[in-house]
């Protein structure tokens, strides 16, 4: 990108995303009657530093659409024109044509000439029938050819005022500037100039006299005098037969004295307002940074593994240098890490509009309330929650959510509410969606279920199980699927999106009060903490975030199922064990629980599973690299690492692990075997647990 | 010793094309977001130049120009404001600031060039 205006575009391009995002929100808090006169101002700035931007770039279509929004904001801001509900929404009309104008100009798309004239229209109606200004459609100026090339002469008379001076303006320049026109003769009258004991610095006491015979018109000296004009007396006349032309810029320095005044007055500075201090990083420089303190990681894990051999008496220094050194890279880690972290703030933000869509051509009410926008995550989750998370709203306000009569029938009130929230809690990333709607009708979930195949009709289900049948693959509640919902993407696909962040998804749900979707993501999506574990001489990594427990059972806690399966006792439940070797097809691993160990981990939906494993090895932070772009995509595996040894290991996705585990032993009855077993009520134990730790 | 530029602008797009275009002409550019740390940076340091924006946060461009016209630093330093042609208003509050001159957006770097040089030779 040698070229600066491609690099300026690039620039202006972000830079018009954030300002859309900002433009969309203060809309948002108009609409809702949220007005604190700051609020319209960024509204208005927001429009206006695009439309700069934009006619920098020579995006026409762009400039004179913004040019008719900025002049109805200027408007409204000035309070010329009430802020009314209805105005809001032409201006989110406005918005949408203002965003697909950005996107035309960033893909170079031709913009038809008609594009958004029904919003331009509406926003001039507005304009009209507040009496206001009418709107010109704004020209850029073409520099007039001199009309003849004739030379001219001119008389100019030039006398400044101390106003010159005190803005900065120096006849010195202009004179210059003059001699650039022509031939110029000057004379400067000094006959004002006080005896020296009594001159003051700060006043003007020089006059000039110039002729100046140049091929230029009478434009191009007042060109030359644009700065200045009031702050001088400035007659300029022309030398030529019958025509002389006067003109007289000439103003009281007092009244442009006092007028400073007033607006001085009228003009108080503003509240406080925080300043955030960025600078902006293109993020492959931020990715290099992340792979780099990557490599550290792993480097500093291999010494500290050869540090772990020295005796301490005889090298202390150099294995508290080392422990220092880990504790550092830890926190640099975490440094970098941060650079990379963003408020989900861009995400909500488009939520508000997508809320206002549905309900429209639902014919319902729902008030979208957001907390937490601050919370900062990966900008990977920013860039990758949105659709999910569109889904899931889109589900809560068709599905979740009554119909007005439906809801006063209920005795709720009319417009519904949907909560979105976003806090931190244990190290992870929680986002929250809250409708106060029906629930889940489980009875259609289970009956569509047992249609589908998915369940066997005589098995009995928690609540809980029904509220998670939802999330299988081949799962539609088919007679409620709407144009809204129904576009192909089911809850499967949302837990799928999630799962590939690192995150779960679980689900509450009260008959008549309404459903809890909740996601919990990592922190952080390049590093993560692990458990490295043996099995017949392979190192795995679990991520230890899902680790309940390690033990050793005795025999008499181990039961065996007819098909082959055990059971263990844990925690007064009965839980499957997961013969990892078998998963992973690990030979000369120990096979007998009672001689290895057993990893009490959790999965999805909060269910409790035993994975056996030789031996712990140790618990260190992994970085995670993709397999899929390094090798392929291995089921049960999230991603591999590189160990202090150097050798690569494999990070078990356990939720893969238990999908293939079940489908394993209960073809066709995919989910049955997790819940004719008497681990069913275990789901809703460890859905408590899954807070907690 | 090369000469110094101050820019004051909170579209980044805009402060960059200005930076580029005076940098190219041998200035040595300061960036500055909005009028409030504009004048943090003239504080202690005086520029040959300083060309801001009007419509900005925290502190505008008029407010900008009238309390620089405070400061020693800048009281006789050329302020350039970028205006928009619809705003022949604020051409006359900004000189009532105490603003040397303008620059009509949108600009090209040949149009921004020559009324730089315009007010400070």
């Amino acid at each position: 990108m040698s070229d600066p205006m491609e690099q300026f575009k690039v620039v202006f391009f972000e830079e018009c995303s954030e300002l859309l995002v900002n433009l969309e929100e203060g809309l948002m808090l108009l609409q809702r009657g949220e007005n604190d006169g700051e609020t319209m101002n960024a509204v208005f700035r927001a429009v206006h530093s695009i439309k700069g931007g934009a006619g920098a770039f020579g995006f026409d279509a762009l400039v004179g659409f913004a040019h008719i929004q900025e002049t109805l904001l200027d408007e409204m801001r000035s309070n010329a024109i009430e802020i009314k509900p209805e105005y809001i929404d032409v201006l989110l009309q406005a918005f949408d044509i203002l965003s697909e104008l950005v996107g035309a100009a960033q893909r170079e798309d031709a913009v038809d000439k008609n594009y958004g004239a029904e919003a331009a229209q509406a926003m001039k109606k507005i304009m009209e029938t507040s009496g206001t200004v009418e709107v010109k459609t704004e020209q850029v100026s073409v520099d007039e050819e001199p009309q003849n090339i004739k030379t001219r002469h001119f008389n100019i008379s030039f006398k400044p005022f101390e106003e010159l001076y005190q803005r900065a303006n120096e006849p010195i320049l202009l004179i210059r500037e003059l001699n650039d026109l022509g031939e110029l003769d000057v004379e400067l009258n000094t006959s004002d100039m006080p005896d020296i004991t009594e001159m003051d610095a700060e006043l003007a006491y020089f006059s000039w006299k110039f002729v100046l015979i140049t091929e230029f018109g009478e434009d191009a000296i007042e060109e030359v005098f644009e700065f200045v004009e009031g702050d001088c007396e400035l007659i300029i006349t022309e030398e030529i037969a019958a025509t002389t032309e006067i003109t007289t810029a000439e103003t009281d320095p007092d009244a442009v004295r006092q007028g400073a005044q007033k607006t001085a007055v009228a003009k108080t500075s503003g509240g406080e307002t925080v300043v955030s201090q960025s600078i902006r990083v293109e993020l492959d420089k931020v990715d290099r940074l992340v792979n780099m303190v990557g490599e550290l990681v792993i480097t500093q894990a291999m010494l500290r593994e050869q540090g772990s051999q020295l005796l301490v008496e005889q090298y202390p220094n150099l294995v508290q240098g080392i422990e220092e050194l880990s504790r550092h890279i830890r926190d640099l880690q975490e440094s970098v890490m941060a650079i990379r972290a963003q408020p989900v703030k861009s995400v909500f933000s488009r939520m508000p509009r997508l809320v206002r869509e549905l309900t429209a051509s639902l014919d319902k009410k729902a008030r979208l309330v957001m907390t937490g926008e601050e919370t900062e995550v990966d900008k990977t989750v920013t860039e990758r929650i949105g659709d999910p998370l569109m889904h899931m709203i889109r589900n809560s306000v068709d599905h979740g959510l009554e119909s007005p009569t439906d809801r006063l029938d209920a005795g709720k009130e009319e417009e519904g509410t949907i909560h979105l929230s976003a806090f931190h809690r244990g190290g992870r990333i929680f986002i929250e969606i809250e409708d106060d709607g029906a629930g889940i009708n489980r009875e259609v979930v289970l009956k569509k279920a047992i249609e589908n195949g998915l369940v066997s009709p005589d098995a009995t289900l928690s609540d809980e199980e029904i509220n998670n049948l939802i999330f299988l693959p081949g799962f539609s509640t088919a007679e409620s699927v709407t144009n809204v919902s129904g576009r192909g993407v089911g809850m499967d696909v949302v837990r799928k999106n999630i799962q590939s962040l690192g995150g779960r998804i679980s689900i509450s749900s009260k008959s008549g009060k309404g459903s809890k979707f909740t996601m919990s993501l990592p922190l952080t999506l390049a590093v993560m903490d692990g458990m490295v574990v043996e099995i017949g001489g392979e190192k795995f990594v679990l991520p230890l975030v899902n680790i309940i427990q390690t033990l050793r059972p005795t025999p008499k806690e181990i039961n065996s199922l007819p098909d082959g399966r055990n059971l263990m006792m844990f925690r007064d439940e009965y839980i499957f064990l997961v013969p990892l070797y078998d998963v992973f097809d690990v030979e000369d691993a120990i096979t007998n629980p009672c001689e290895g160990l057993v990893v009490v981990v959790e999965g999805d939906g909060g269910m409790l599973m035993g994975f056996i494993v030789d031996d712990l090895v140790n618990q260190q932070q992994v970085v995670i690299k993709s397999l899929e772009t390094n090798y392929e995509l291995i089921e049960g595996v999230s991603g591999a690492t590189i160990l202090g040894n150097g050798r690569v290991s494999l990070i078990i996705d356990i939720a893969t692990v238990q999908e293939m585990v079940s489908r394993q032993y209960a073809e066709p009855q995919k989910y049955v075997t997790e819940t004719e077993t008497p681990s069913s009520r275990n789901s809703s134990l460890a859905q408590t647990s899954m807070e907690v730790h | 010793m090369s000469r110094t530029a101050l820019t004051i602008d909170d579209s980044k797009t805009m402060r960059d094309m200005v930076a580029f275009t005076l940098k190219n002409a041998g200035f040595e550019v300061t960036e500055a977001e909005n009028g409030q740390l504009g004048l943090d940076q003239i504080n202690g340091s005086s520029f040959d130049v300083i060309i801001t924006d009007i419509n900005m946060p925290v502190m505008d461009g008029i407010e900008f120009t009238r309390e620089a016209r405070k400061r020693a630093e800048a009281r006789t330093t050329p302020i350039l404001i970028l205006t928009t042609e619809s705003g022949a208003s604020l051409k006359n509050e900004g000189r009532t600031a105490g603003a040397t001159g303008w620059i009509v957006k949108p600009f090209n770097p040949e149009k921004l060039l020559q009324v730089v040089e315009k007010v400070c030779g």
